[in-house]
């Protein structure tokens, strides 16, 4: 309840821009321009009281126009109203499915599409948007065409603009230059006066304001019906009535299965985006949010009005204006009423082109020189992707543009990894294990086969179920290939778990090759021959480790080194063969060095190939040779010549606990006082070994996460101070 | 003191002439040697001067030379005939060669081992990486399911242990999602599932437990014993564990006979066997 007044007032903010983009959105897909804001009102007020997001926002997206705009134009074969009133009755069945798919907690929907090809899909709906509004900005009602004409009519527009003046036409134009500019300028207007407005507001207000001068000085206002938006004088008396005439018409199943799909694409993705700003990191229950809006689509379409989705420029608006809860959403369609009430006069002044503007400046947003390089930046393939998606989609229509995507994203996974037997036979089965390790309570998640956009609704239902505040190691050593899809959807886990305490790392990527630096870039295992160029590519774990090298003024060598002689002698390793060393931190002129190490146990068909990470410390003084193990990692020892099993007196505790063993027992036991046996049970566990000159020192038989290798180091490093600081005289402590 | 089970006294080794023959006849005999068991070679096929004389050589260097071994030679469908022996000889045991990746084509088809698996009216085992000289068994891992062969399975898992000095029980309780009768859709629900998952755990542990307790002391003694439960696909998330934690033994309940409609759908125990992670125990319980 204390919230309510931030509530009121970011709904009010909000309402501000979605008048605008309602009524635009509406006429982009030339459907009356009172349709968006019925949307917006019906989502609005249904979302705020049946969803299950938190501070989203509900209205008419821009991801439909170009769905919509196909529908209004075949389904009515010219006449525009008629085919809005078949349209009405597509929105209507769309929403049932929507909340159909609420009902079977389809929530997941838009995890199966590779995101590259969604982006593809979304800068398509932009150019779309854009190349129709563009001749509307300038003062062209009537051009027409596919998507592909318009864009290449744009030249021929502005030329017959200034070449063949029409007053009206030129002055239009000037309003949506000017409000382009306005768009375009306002986030670098440093004045609290101009931003406590948003800039689609402006538009409306200035625009308006410039008709009401025109009337005051008594001049004739140079725009003429045709060129302003139309509102109905009695809503009541021109209320839409749905026609269900069309419904046996392909081409009307086509229109509702496209809407459906892009409404739930959008808003599946903004719920997710928008999650993450939540101030409150509260997790949306998509599912009730997919119910809440089809039925808001269902109500809206029966008012007349466009289909209802959740959209993200509005809804992060409202995370920015301070709304906590669902409120905000309902007093942004509660103002909308209270605008189309109270200035139903004034709405009327509004000129298309100034609408249009704020529609092409939509449509460029979506659609970006910048996304383009954003996108090459991850890997050549995703921009063949993307660029497949979009022009697939320009040229044909979205459900084909987006299906190509899909296909084009799966055809280069399979040239990438030169592999068709690697998704079809591993597709179907369950590839994630996911279980709380015992000693530490974190839970660890193992990935085998590949995780790309066909199966990581798997890992992601997995990864849904482990509460936020808990550390998550993901170990993606048995998993062969992981797209960009997956690190993307990865990405947004360790922001949502670090937000509430936790932590995911993501570990065994770092011999996976990748294409470019990017970090979603695509990852492939590669062969020991070809592991080169590791530095080149790294992973966030080896930007973690780089940190921590730095936090210690050491040094960090990614390469892979086979110079691992000092490592050979210890017990743990003699009856292996240790392969290479790599993402080495040395320290302390070379005396200490973390380490990851790959060796194979075992010879021929029982061969196996390990890799763990290690704390190496070199000696000053000698000390005896011994291993001490709790479990796990040297069972196999207890077999080996010359190894006695040694008791400290004392201390039955860590008799119990440990497994001490080495050649010497006299030695040992002197080293093993009280002092050293409390200062081992007081610390977590690790692995301990001695080979006279240097200390082995490992954690568990895997690589370890950036966390875990930084206490493993400052375990480390007081190990050998207990050891070594107490005289000077270069005795071991209580000897 | 409790005696000591034996629940493995005669084996049944069925062989090809494959190149992982010799490896697959040391492993035999060491098995039948560790369990004082007596082992019988059974070939399906016409008995040759020449095979006979290539597995006498064979033979000749198996290091354990005092296990009782006889040797069967006869004719019939494979399948058929080894299924024979095992039920007329009273074999507790069948031992197989296996391939560890099954690619789809014979996963949908079948191979002989996958047959006997399933027909087989003993336990079985199967041979993923034979080795002619000794790959020490560490660390068994064995299903903990709520089923009435479980005890059984855990028990033969301890004496495996007991048996080859195995130092490292894990019993793995998979918990199959659907018992945490929560679908996790936000934050309360999240919370009630994983307060679910706690009491299903500790539930489970209990009745691991209760099973520990009745496995004779004989056996439990130098073994560690760690309990681990899995939320997960029931015969896969084994698997990827015992993948995980590089077992060398994976022990299983039997399934039950499978219909076609199994092969499609596959679960439990299909998913191992196409795609092995390490040797396999298939328990079956016999009194």
């Amino acid at each position: 309840m204390k919230n309510l007044p931030k509530n009121i007032f970011s709904g009010f903010v909000v309402s501000l821009i979605a008048l605008p983009l309602g009524l635009g959105l509406a006429l982009a897909s030339e459907a009356p321009p009172i349709s968006g804001v019925i949307a917006a009102i019906a989502g609005g007020v249904m979302v705020a009281i049946l969803g299950g997001s938190n501070v989203t926002i509900a209205g008419p997206g821009n991801g439909l126009v170009i769905v919509l705009l196909g529908a209004i134009t075949t389904l009515g074969a010219g006449d525009f109203y008629q085919g809005y009133l078949y349209t009405l009755a597509a929105i209507i069945l769309s929403g049932v499915l929507l909340l159909l798919l609420g009902f079977l907690k389809m929530g997941q929907l838009a995890d199966f599409f590779p995101a590259t090809a969604i982006q593809g899909m979304l800068a398509a709906i932009g150019l779309g948007i854009l190349a129709k509004q563009f001749h509307v900005m300038i003062g062209n009602n009537d051009a027409g065409g596919s998507i592909m004409e318009l864009l290449l009519k744009i030249p021929e527009g502005l030329w017959a603009l200034f070449n063949e003046p029409n007053p009206e036409s030129l002055f239009a134009a000037g309003i949506g230059f000017m409000s382009l500019i306005i768009l375009m300028f306002y986030a670098r207007v440093r004045n609290t006066i101009v931003q406590s407005v948003p800039a689609p507001m402006w538009i409306l207000i200035l625009t308006i304001a410039l008709s009401y001068g025109y009337t005051a000085v008594q001049v004739a206002y140079p725009l003429g019906d045709l060129f302003l938006i139309s509102l109905p004088d009695n809503i009541i008396d021109s209320w839409a009535m749905p026609d269900f005439g069309a419904w046996q018409k392909e081409e009307f199943l086509l229109a509702v299965i496209a809407i459906t799909l892009i409404a739930s694409i959008e808003s599946l993705l903004s719920i997710k985006a928008i999650d993450k700003l939540d101030p409150l990191s509260r997790r949306s229950n998509v599912n009730k949010d997919l119910k809440a809006l089809g039925l808001a689509t269902i109500f809206s379409g029966i008012l007349g009005g466009l289909n209802v989705v959740t959209v993200i420029a509005r809804s992060s608006v409202n995370v920015n204006n301070g709304a906590t809860n669902r409120s905000s959403n309902f007093f942004h369609a509660l103002f909308l009423v209270l605008f189309i009430l109270l200035f139903q006069a004034q709405l009327k002044r509004i000129p298309l082109a100034a609408l249009a503007a704020i529609l092409v400046y939509t449509g460029y947003k979506l659609a970006t020189p910048d996304l383009f390089r954003r996108i090459a930046q991850v890997g050549k393939e995703q921009l063949v992707i993307f660029l497949a998606t979009l022009l697939t989609t320009l040229l044909t229509n979205l459900i084909t543009g987006i299906a190509f995507g899909i296909l084009i994203t799966f055809m280069i996974h399979i040239i990438i990894n030169r592999n068709l037997g690697l998704f079809l036979n591993h597709l179907s089965k369950p590839n994630i294990l996911v279980y709380q390790e015992a000693d530490t309570g974190n839970y660890y998640v193992s990935i085998k086969h590949f995780c790309s956009f066909l199966n990581f609704y798997k890992l992601k239902n997995k990864l849904d179920a482990i509460p936020e505040h808990e550390e998550v190691v993901l170990d993606f050593s048995m998993c062969r290939f992981v797209d960009h899809t997956a690190m993307e959807g990865l990405e947004h886990y360790t922001g949502a778990f670090q937000k509430k305490g936790g932590h995911v790392e993501i570990i065994g990527l770092d011999i996976h090759e990748a294409d470019s630096v990017h970090p979603f870039a695509i990852r492939k295992i590669l062969p020991l021959a070809a592991l080169k160029p590791i530095e080149k590519y790294f992973t966030k774990r080896q930007q973690g480790l780089e940190t921590v090298a730095l936090d210690y003024h050491w040094e960090y060598l990614p390469e892979h080194n086979e110079d691992i002689d000092y490592l050979q002698d210890f017990v743990f390793f003699r009856s292996k063969e240790i392969s290479y060393s790599y993402n080495h931190l040395v320290g302390e002129a070379k005396h200490c060095k973390v380490l990851d190490i790959e060796f194979a146990e075992g010879k021929l068909i029982a061969k196996e190939v390990v890799k763990t990470s290690a704390m190496y410390l070199e000696l000053e003084q000698e000390l005896p040779v011994f291993t001490l193990d709790k479990e796990g990692l040297l069972q196999w020892l207890y077999g080996l010549a010359g190894f006695a099993d040694i008791e400290i007196s004392n201390h039955p505790d860590f008799n119990r606990r440990f497994y001490l063993l080495g050649e010497n027992s006299e030695a040992i036991k002197a080293l093993f006082a009280d002092e050293l046996v409390l200062f081992l049970e007081s610390h977590p566990y690790y692995h301990i070994e001695s080979n006279g000159k240097g200390l082995l020192i490992m954690k568990k038989d895997r690589i370890l996460g950036v966390q875990e290798i930084k206490r493993m180091i400052y375990f480390g490093l007081q190990l050998r101070q207990f050891l070594f600081a107490s005289e000077g005289d270069g005795i071991p402590k209580n000897t | 003191m409790s005696s000591l089970p034996r629940p493995f006294k005669k084996l049944l080794f069925g062989f090809a002439f494959s190149p992982t023959l010799e490896d697959n006849l040391h492993e035999a005999t060491r098995l039948a040697y560790y369990f004082n068991a007596t082992l019988i070679l059974l070939h399906v096929g016409e008995k040759t001067k020449e095979k006979t004389n290539s597995l006498q050589k064979l033979l000749a260097k198996i290091e354990f030379s005092d296990v009782p071994i006889t040797i069967r030679w006869e004719q019939g469908k494979p399948e058929h005939v080894i299924l024979q022996n095992c039920s007329n000889l009273e074999v507790d045991l069948l031992i197989l060669g296996a391939i560890q990746h099954e690619n789809l084509y014979q996963f949908y088809v079948g191979t002989l081992a996958r047959k006997l698996t399933r027909k087989v009216g003993c336990s079985v085992l199967l041979l993923i990486k034979p080795s002619v000289v000794r790959v020490r068994c560490q660390h068994i891992v064995v299903n903990g399911l709520d089923a009435p062969e479980t005890p059984v399975a855990i028990t033969d898992a301890f004496y495996m242990a007991y048996a080859l000095g195995a130092q490292q029980i894990t019993i793995v309780e998979e918990i199959r999602p659907e018992e945490v009768q929560v679908t996790v859709e936000d934050d309360q629900s999240l919370k009630k599932a994983t307060r679910m998952k706690a009491e299903l755990k500790s539930r489970e542990d209990l009745r691991v437990s209760q099973i520990l307790g009745e496995i004779p002391a004989i056996l439990r003694t130098g073994v560690r014993v760690k309990m681990q439960s899995i939320f997960g696909k029931r015969g896969y998330s084994i698997g990827h564990y015992a993948e995980v934690v590089r077992a060398d033994l994976l022990v299983m309940n039997a399934p039950h006979e499978p219909t076609i409609w199994d092969r499609i759908f596959p679960h439990d125990i299909e998913y191992i066997l196409s795609d092995l992670p390490t040797d396999l125990l298939i328990v079956r319980k016999q009194f």
